[in-house]
């Protein structure tokens, strides 16, 4: 099951670049929380520091607090234990290229040392059911390499892969901007499936995305949150201007 | 849809059993049992600090190599530094400059003998001279060739011969030394001997540099023959590869203005890259003056200073290949280890140099057009 | 009157440039075919020498005395073959180790551009320079010639082959391969070895063959570590046989059956390096990985 997220005074850098202020935020737990701002707003950014992935890059730099669950992941642990709890899904799909399909689903659990085949098997298979995936692969499991598939499957391989660790968050940065309309709908159906069970956190540039998968939105802005809010009400009823100016289209 | 619903309402519902419980069974596995084991595995911090630390100790060895191979040349050649100090570089003991320079112009006159393994005495100075005089050769014969291959190649070239060409000059790169000179001892010797070295003789015998009067066909010559050969490919294909990193809008730049393609060339691609062309050509320099097998065959292997580039000489390299196996004196071996050392510091200079110019356009933006 | 003149003396111009564009063009051209055309008569003739010189005695006979016909080079091959298993020992995993560090730890860093260049340099140390290291530090302390000698002289000229090739495959690994495994709490050491490396490893194996491949035919400094031998030996502790030293060795003999098998050791050679240099063309023209984006 998910875990809430709660992000205290926030503060990230690329360099000299500070391109997170202040940011808090409450992500509320087993739900889809969508982040929207214009290109370089910094909301690709934030969700890397949720998992720790932005520290992977030496001329990065984080401040502040970030809880997830009862667990303060700058604090209490290492990068590699939070990122086993938190799932990721990358804006490109990313499958193993070297690997086959299971291989790939099989990954988070087989390189952290896992090896009994009979849980394996029923997990890549739950997973790749999880992600919709299952009925146009379950003949070439071992056979296909995770590159051989279609872009739009390649992302629900990544979704599948991620699933697989059972985690407790899955964030996910723009998942469907690389891939065709019809794809992208099977993407966004997926999110609604998951939400009860995961706390999804979905980055994405396309609103109407965002207004069809998530129950609350937050606006970014610059590198700093705007507006968090339900979604109803960022999109019909924005208490900033800013933010109403960016759902209106009138800038970005 | 509706199976993946059933798939999660089961995995929710066994979602609070105890651990361990659905592997065993070999059911429907627990979600909280994958948990469980992730969370044990521990953050492995030490072992990616071993690993990384290990990674960082083999990048380290090559400094060592150098380190080494520098402590124990300097070590092997003490004895020979200090009984012979600068003089090791400079002509044998008893002889004057006047004395030497006659020996050179005259075929006739006495050779001073420099590498006097029976009496102790050793001087560079032949070796030197034979290695300056076979890569210059070298460098005049292959620079001006290579810089046309170059420019045909990235400039000229129907896409379909450039793949073969390419693979062509790689592959010549990688052919041994040895083997160059198994193919100079019994095709350019003799064709050198029979055909070349009269030639040379009969058209500029006059300037005292081409008098024939070795019958061997080996010597300066051919060795710097086998060397263009051996350095061609290296240095047209880093020429290549400079050239290629010149910007395409600097040729378009040249074009728009209504230039012929040589003027272009000239202007936007030649001027642009001569930096590392020069760099191309340093590196070609330093690989002839290292050379060894092929130029052990074919030099001639006399330890002699003479006008003539048709006759026997000696390079440092040639000599070590030659006498270091068979050298039982310690002087004699602390003098071979001398002349290895100041191999080594001419080459280290020397590629050094030539990586700096070529990285200098290769990496960074194109040198200035000044 | 004026325009004219002017107009005339531009077509001359004009003219006096094409003309200089094409003696140009020639000359590259020239330049290329003087080139190619001896380089490749020098490689066809090396390959119809070797191959008429090649039998099965070559493989299977070692070297007959002095005067004698017939005999191979099997003692040669073998010998070879130890020098060069113990410098892959040496070379290959440090090498790869070093290429490692410099694509994925040192990105950027001062020390990897130091390792770096100080490999690039490395490399153009002559290889009998190599030879007296290594004369110094073994043969001198152990008192006599050995093959381990010779195959630490070739891995230690391996070594910065391998770091820069591996360098360069790794480098065209996808950065977004290396996070999809951190993104899943892969330790590093095990996302770089099982994720990053054997992606790039159909690379990294033809980049080790090239240094395999280059190392196999260097004579220089084997001349004062293995030394040589005629007979059959594959005592690690004692001087043994090389190919490229028993071709250096026949080529400058007097009798015309050693010159045979010295063309047919370089025939066996050239295969070898051809073989390398067609497959490092075939998987870096292929790019390392099969449709990752």
């Amino acid at each position: 099951m998910g875990v809430g997220i709660e992000v205290t005074n926030l503060n990230a850098w690329y360099g000299t670049n500070h391109t997170l202020q202040d940011i808090n935020l409450n992500i509320p737990a087993n739900h889809a929380t969508a982040l929207i701002g214009p290109s370089g707003c910094g909301k690709s950014t934030f969700v890397r520091c949720l998992n720790r992935m932005h520290e992977t890059n030496p001329i990065a730099r984080v401040t502040g607090t970030v809880r997830i669950g009862d667990l303060d992941i700058y604090n209490d642990c290492k990068p590699v234990e939070i990122r086993r709890r938190v799932g990721m899904v990358f804006q490109r799909p990313n499958p193993f290229p070297t690997m086959s399909i299971y291989d790939n689903v099989a990954a988070g659990l087989k390189l952290n040392g896992y090896s009994n085949h009979h849980v394996l098997d029923e997990i890549v298979e739950r997973s790749l059911k999880n992600s919709a995936l299952w009925d146009e692969v379950k003949d070439d499991l071992k056979k296909k390499s995770g590159a051989s598939l279609s872009g739009g499957q390649q992302q629900r391989l990544c979704i599948a892969r991620a699933l697989a660790v059972d985690p407790e968050v899955l964030l996910m940065d723009e998942p469907a901007s690389a891939l065709d309309p019809v794809s992208t709908s099977k993407i966004e159906d997926l999110i609604f499936q998951l939400k009860s069970q995961y706390t999804i956190v979905i980055v994405t540039h396309n609103m109407q995305q965002a207004a069809r998968v998530a129950e609350k939105t937050g606006f970014f802005l610059n590198g700093r949150m705007v507006e968090f809010d339900s979604t109803h009400k960022i999109f019909t009823n924005p208490s900033d201007k800013r933010t109403e100016d960016y759902i209106t289209g009138r800038f970005g | 849809m509706t199976e993946i619903r059933i798939s999660q309402t089961q995995v929710l519902s066994e979602a609070g059993n105890p651990p361990g419980q659905g592997p065993a069974n070999g059911a429907q596995p627990e979600a909280s049992a994958i948990r469980t084991f992730l969370l044990s595995r521990g953050n492995s911090a030490g072992a990616d600090r071993v690993f990384q630390w290990l990674m960082v100790l083999c990048a380290l060895t090559i400094f060592g190599i150098v380190a080494l191979i520098a402590m124990q040349l300097v070590y092997g050649s003490q004895l020979s530094w200090h009984k012979f100090g600068f003089s090791f570089f400079a002509w044998p003991a008893g002889f004057t400059f006047a004395s030497i320079f006659k020996a050179v112009l005259d075929p006739n006159a006495a050779q001073p003998n420099y590498w006097d393994p029976v009496n102790g005495h050793f001087s560079a100075l032949p070796f030197i001279y034979g290695t300056l005089v076979s890569s210059f050769l070298a460098l005049l014969m292959a620079v001006p060739l290579a810089i046309g291959v170059a420019v045909f190649l990235t400039e000229m070239c129907p896409g379909a011969l450039r793949a073969p060409l390419a693979f062509i000059t790689e592959l010549l790169a990688a052919i041994p030394s040895v083997i160059y000179g198994l193919w100079a001892v019994f095709v350019l010797v003799p064709l050198m001997r029979e055909q070349v070295n009269p030639f040379l003789n009969k058209t500029l015998g006059w300037t005292g540099f081409f008098s024939d009067d070795n019958p061997t066909g080996l010597g300066f010559f051919s060795a710097g023959v086998i060397l263009a050969i051996m350095i061609l490919p290296i240095i047209s294909s880093l020429t290549r590869e400079v050239m290629l990193a010149v910007p395409h809008s600097q040729r378009e730049a040249v074009l728009a203005l209504g230039a012929t393609r040589w003027e272009m060339i000239r202007v936007g691609v030649l001027r642009n890259a001569r930096i590392g062309i020069v760099g191309a050509i340093i590196l070609g320099l330093g690989r002839a003056l290292g050379e060894t097998m092929a130029v052990t065959m074919v030099i001639g292997n006399s330890i002699e200073i003479h006008r003539s580039l048709l006759s026997n000489g000696n390079t440092m390299a040639s000599v070590i290949a030659n006498q270091f196996s068979e050298a039982s004196d310690n002087m004699h071996l602390s003098a071979l280890v001398e002349l290895g050392l100041a191999l080594f510091v001419v080459t280290i200079v020397v590629n050094a140099l030539a990586q700096l110019l070529v990285w200098a356009v290769t990496r960074g933006a194109p040198a200035r057009a000044s | 009157m004026g325009v004219d003149r002017v107009r005339d003396e531009h077509k001359l111009k004009a003219r006096l440039r094409s003309v200089i564009d094409g003696a140009a063009t020639g000359l590259a051209i020239l330049a290329t075919v003087l080139v190619v055309a001896p380089l490749v008569a020098i490689f066809v003739y090396l390959v119809y020498k070797g191959a008429s010189s090649l039998n099965l005695d070559f493989f299977t006979k070692v070297p007959k005395p002095v005067g004698e016909s017939g005999g191979g080079m099997a003692n040669a091959i073998v010998g070879s073959a130890l020098l060069l298993g113990v410098g892959s020992l040496l070379g290959i995993p440090v090498g790869i180790g070093g290429g490692i560090y410099l694509a994925e730890f040192g990105r950027g860093t001062k020390l990897a551009n130091a390792v770096r260049f100080t490999a690039d340099v490395l490399n153009g140390v002559p290889s009998i320079v190599m030879g007296i290291a290594i004369y110094a530090l073994i043969v001198v302390p152990q008192g006599h010639f050995s093959a381990f000698s010779g195959g630490v002289a070739l891995g230690i000229m391996m070594i910065p082959t391998v770091t820069r090739t591996t360098e360069e495959m790794l480098l065209m690994v996808p950065n977004a391969v290396r996070e999809a495994a951190l993104a899943l709490g892969v330790p590093n050491w095990r996302s770089v070895l099982s994720i990053t490396v054997k992606t790039a490893s159909p690379g990294i194996i033809t980049g080790c063959m090239l240094a395999f491949a280059r190392v196999a035919g260097e004579t220089a400094p084997l001349i004062f570590t293995a030394l040589g031998n005629t007979f059959w030996s594959v005592n690690l502790n004692r001087e043994i046989a090389a190919l490229p030293l028993q071709i250096y060795v026949y080529a400058l003999s007097p009798y015309d059956d050693w010159h045979r098998l010295a063309w047919a050791g370089a025939l066996v050679l050239i295969i070898l390096i051809v073989l390398a240099v067609s497959l490092v063309r075939y998987v870096t023209s292929r790019g390392v990985l099969k449709g990752a984006s």
